[in-house]
């Protein structure tokens, strides 16, 4: 075992982690410790943009973006937090550009912006231009320019070290035992203070557009050391993936006029979402897919849809839309400026589908995307451990692993970069504020020992045993079918009762390899017990909240119930595997709930 | 259709040397190598050991040899492989630690080398700096550069000399060195005109072959080696 210390310790080195890591190094030791060298982090496939009413080609204001993020959330964000992201976003964007950030430019050399679904005009309620991007890369931009960023200011960085557990002494986080992957060796960490940045979870559904490493470690480890997951039920379907793997496509491309078309050639989002069509939230979106799909029209009756973006039928729809350029003048695209502007997506349709969509539309269905809920944050970035509120000295968490709550029930697209950007730095600030006026408590003896003890149960070759992979597989299907889209009590049910079955299951494992070296079997066992938590708490959550918000939609509860249901959920995973429910209530500042229209 | 995958494989806990393992695997034409890979890993021998994670061209993580060229295992695809054999080997030129995992701290180490990151020490203006799309356009194809390493283990001048920085690390200069934006163009240039800089890439191609972001990598070179002849950036 080998001991470290630093001021700060950050886990994770996506976006999140690797601003946290950047700020929190300028006046306190730091190390970031990451499974993936940095530059694989997730991050890198953000494709459309961050939002920032910087108004660059029309008229924009922190306050539209802010009230669209409220009715996004269909209500359940935290107002003051989201005014607050909102505000932050033009400083933040232009803070990106002074780091090197290479973005899409306008004519006269300022930051090119787009429009994306839930973004509008306060006024007209049209679609504005408010996400900045830099081609359909973004995130790989952002990714690039952070981890270059924290090389020229020397972070030192634990590359391929696995997060095993959180060290708690005394109710206050010291700091994390991880895993070398190259070797097996156990590292203890010992920090004032912890910033989680793990990501995602993703993983736990069929269809996924999340890495294989999107297994919400940091929240696994801080449900075993007892803190409670926020509005874990909420998780979102991005409209168009890939059809069968999952893979996205950019809102961006109906950004830039792209419609989606059923099997009857219908542009059916008219009839949805009559103003912003298209471009309506993403939770309204898949919606309208499935029921699409479900009325028999899906492609072939399949259950897929088409993207359509090619230029004869984007400049159709807009002039029947009667959509303008900047200059007032029509909008017209053509195959040369989609290409420029839309290079990766074209490229992933003539890899996986062997198709030109500037020729053909792009077959696509909703895919599991992204997790609103997460570890309770307040908007410093402090975890918060009860209804009310009490912060966890030394403990702090940011981007997609969080929830401050920004998203509430759905997160608008482009919030997500925003959201790692202006969290993950004030994280950053304060646990370097906090740690540097700490004292650092003697460590336990076996402050590893929990740790190991979970890899030691994993850890057997000889005898009977399953395969790690066939119940993956299984929890899988079952949250595919029946904690998706749309969800029923009965479905949950059934979902819980196979969850629970598998976890039983999961406690007879037999893995091929025990070595130590990259020993990647173990490591993914070891993840794929972190995803059975996280599955069985969003299935306990989702079967509490008797109603339809957001992401959230129950065909026996279909409306939105603001009497009983405007609260956060908080879910405990107990020691003997029930989860414990509470509800906080959400900030509400200047937006009181509204029924939510597009 | 059922594929054969023969794979290098090396475990340094119990193997002397390198051996070929096969497996048969049921597969779609339209699965990625990838897919294959993590069908024998979940289903026939959990031990086999290869990085991957995005699956999907952009993270980098799973560069390797296939049927003898370096590509993503996640965006080569069944059908293109061929019909017969499909033959997975690690990397070559970076030192191998396990079966498809080769060490890539060395490849950081020549990407570090290169200064990969913005140096403007004007004080920024209240909102962005102002770069026209013509100025963002010149360092475009180099920023879609993703640290898969599969260029510079291509690289034969790499293979007989590793201190080469590579082509990878010349990509990422480059694409500092043409934005109107940094101010250290020379000091860039300096390192790469060093006698393991960019007059050990004797224009083979191969890097550019290997690119899994089409980057057009041995023109980005060439750039760079004109800008170091004539000491101007035009």
């Amino acid at each position: 075992m080998r001991l470290h210390q630093y001021d700060v310790v950050v886990v994770g080195a996506g976006g999140a982690g690797l601003m946290a890591a950047l700020y929190a190094s300028k006046t306190a030791t730091t190390a970031v410790i990451s499974k993936l060298y940095p530059t694989r982090s997730h991050t890198g496939t953000a494709q459309g943009g961050v939002g920032a009413a910087l108004g660059n080609l029309e008229e924009d204001h922190p306050e539209w973006h802010t009230f669209d993020t409220v009715k996004g959330s269909d209500y359940l964000g935290d107002q003051d937090a989201i005014e607050f992201m909102c505000t932050e976003a033009v400083r933040a964007v232009y803070e990106l550009e002074h780091m090197g950030l290479p973005f899409s430019r306008t004519p006269d050399g300022r930051i090119a912006q787009r429009p994306f679904g839930g973004h509008t005009n306060n006024i007209t309620g049209k679609p504005v231009r408010r996400s900045c991007y830099a081609a359909d890369r973004t995130g790989h931009m952002i990714l690039q320019t952070l981890y270059q960023q924290c090389l020229k200011n020397n972070v030192t960085f634990y590359d391929e070290f696995q997060v095993l557990d959180l060290i708690l002494v005394n109710g206050v986080a010291q700091g994390v035992v991880a895993i070398e992957l190259a070797t097996s060796d156990i590292h203890v960490f010992h920090a004032n203070a912890v910033i989680i940045a793990t990501g995602g979870h993703g993983r736990i559904w069929k269809i996924t557009s999340n890495a294989y490493a999107l297994t919400g470690d940091g929240i696994a480890i801080a449900l075993r050391r007892g803190i409670p997951a926020e509005d874990m039920e909420f998780f979102q379907f991005h409209p168009t993936g890939i059809y069968k793997l999952g893979i996205l496509i950019t809102e961006g491309v109906r950004g830039e006029g792209g419609v989606l078309i059923n099997g009857k050639g219908e542009r059916f989002m008219e009839q949805y979402a009559p103003r912003v069509k298209d471009l309506a939230s993403r939770d309204v979106v898949s919606r309208a897919m499935y029921l699409e799909m479900r009325e028999g029209r899906g492609i072939d009756g399949k259950d897929y849809l088409y993207l359509d973006v090619r230029p004869e039928t984007v400049n159709r729809f807009a002039a029947l839309d009667g959509r303008t350029r900047p200059d007032g003048s029509p909008y017209r695209v053509t195959a040369e400026e989609l290409l420029s502007k839309l290079p990766d997506i074209i490229d992933f349709c003539r890899t996986y589908l062997g198709i030109d969509p500037i020729q053909q539309p792009m077959p696509v269905q909703p895919t599991a995307h992204y997790a609103m809920g997460g570890i309770p944050t307040n908007r410093f970035g402090e975890v918060v451990i009860d209804e009310k509120n009490k912060v966890l000295p030394g403990l702090y968490a940011a981007g997609e692993t969080a929830c401050v709550s920004v998203h509430g029930a759905n997160r608008l697209g482009t919030n997500s970069l925003l959201d790692l950007l202006v969290f993950g730095k004030h994280a950053g600030l304060r646990a370097a504020e906090y740690a540097c006026r700490s004292q650092f408590q003697a460590l336990p003896k076996d402050v590893a020992d929990f740790a190991l003890e979970q890899l030691d149960s994993l850890r057997r070759c000889k005898g009977e045993g399953e395969r790690v992979s066939t119940i993956a597989e299984e929890m899988k299907e079952v949250m595919m079918e029946h904690v998706g889209v749309f969800r029923t009590a009965e479905g949950m049910q059934q979902a819980l009762t196979k969850l629970r079955e598998l976890k039983e299951r999961y406690r007879n494992l037999k893995l091929d390899d025990c070595g130590k070296v990259f020993n990647t079997e173990l490591l993914n066992a070891w993840e794929v017990g972190n995803l059975l938590d996280l599955a069985l708490v969003t299935t306990a959550s989702a079967l509490a909240r008797k109603e339809s918000r957001g992401a959230h939609a129950r065909e026996d509860y279909p409306k939105r119930d603001d009497k009983n249901w405007l609260k956060h959920t908080l879910a405990w995973l107990q020691e003997d595997g029930e989860v414990k429910l509470r509800y906080k209530p959400v900030v509400i500042t200047r937006y009181p709930p509204k029924e939510r229209t597009y | 259709m059922e594929v054969k995958v023969k794979i290098l494989r090396f475990n340094p806990e119990t193997d002397k040397r390198p051996h070929y393992q096969i497996f048969r695997v049921e597969a779609e034409p339209t699965d990625r190598v990838l897919d294959l890979l993590e069908k024998i890993k979940g289903y026939q021998d959990g031990s086999l050991a290869f990085r991957r994670s995005c699956a999907h061209g952009i993270c980098g993580s799973d560069a390797m040899r296939i049927n003898g060229v370096n590509r993503l295992a996640c965006k080569t695809l069944v059908k293109d492989v061929g019909k017969g054999t499909v033959t997975v080997e690690p990397l070559l030129g970076l030192p191998l630690i396990k079966d498809l995992i080769v060490d890539m701290e060395p490849f950081f180490e020549h990407y570090e080398s290169v200064m990969p990151y913005l140096i403007n020490d004007e004080p920024p203006p209240l909102k962005e700096r102002l770069q026209s799309p013509q100025e963002r356009e010149r360092f475009d194809d180099t920023t879609k550069c993703i640290l898969c390493a599969a260029c510079t283990t291509s690289c034969p001048s790499f293979w007989s000399n590793n201190r080469y920085v590579g082509p990878a690390a010349i990509v990422n200069a480059h694409r500092f060195i043409f934005d109107s934006r940094d101010r250290a163009a020379a000091e860039r240039l300096r390192i790469l005109s060093d006698q393991f800089g960019v007059y050990r890439c004797h224009t083979i191609f191969n890097c550019t072959l290997a690119c899994p972001r089409e980057i057009q990598i041995t023109k980005a070179i060439g750039e760079v080696k004109k800008a170091i002849a004539t000491g101007s950036l035009d």
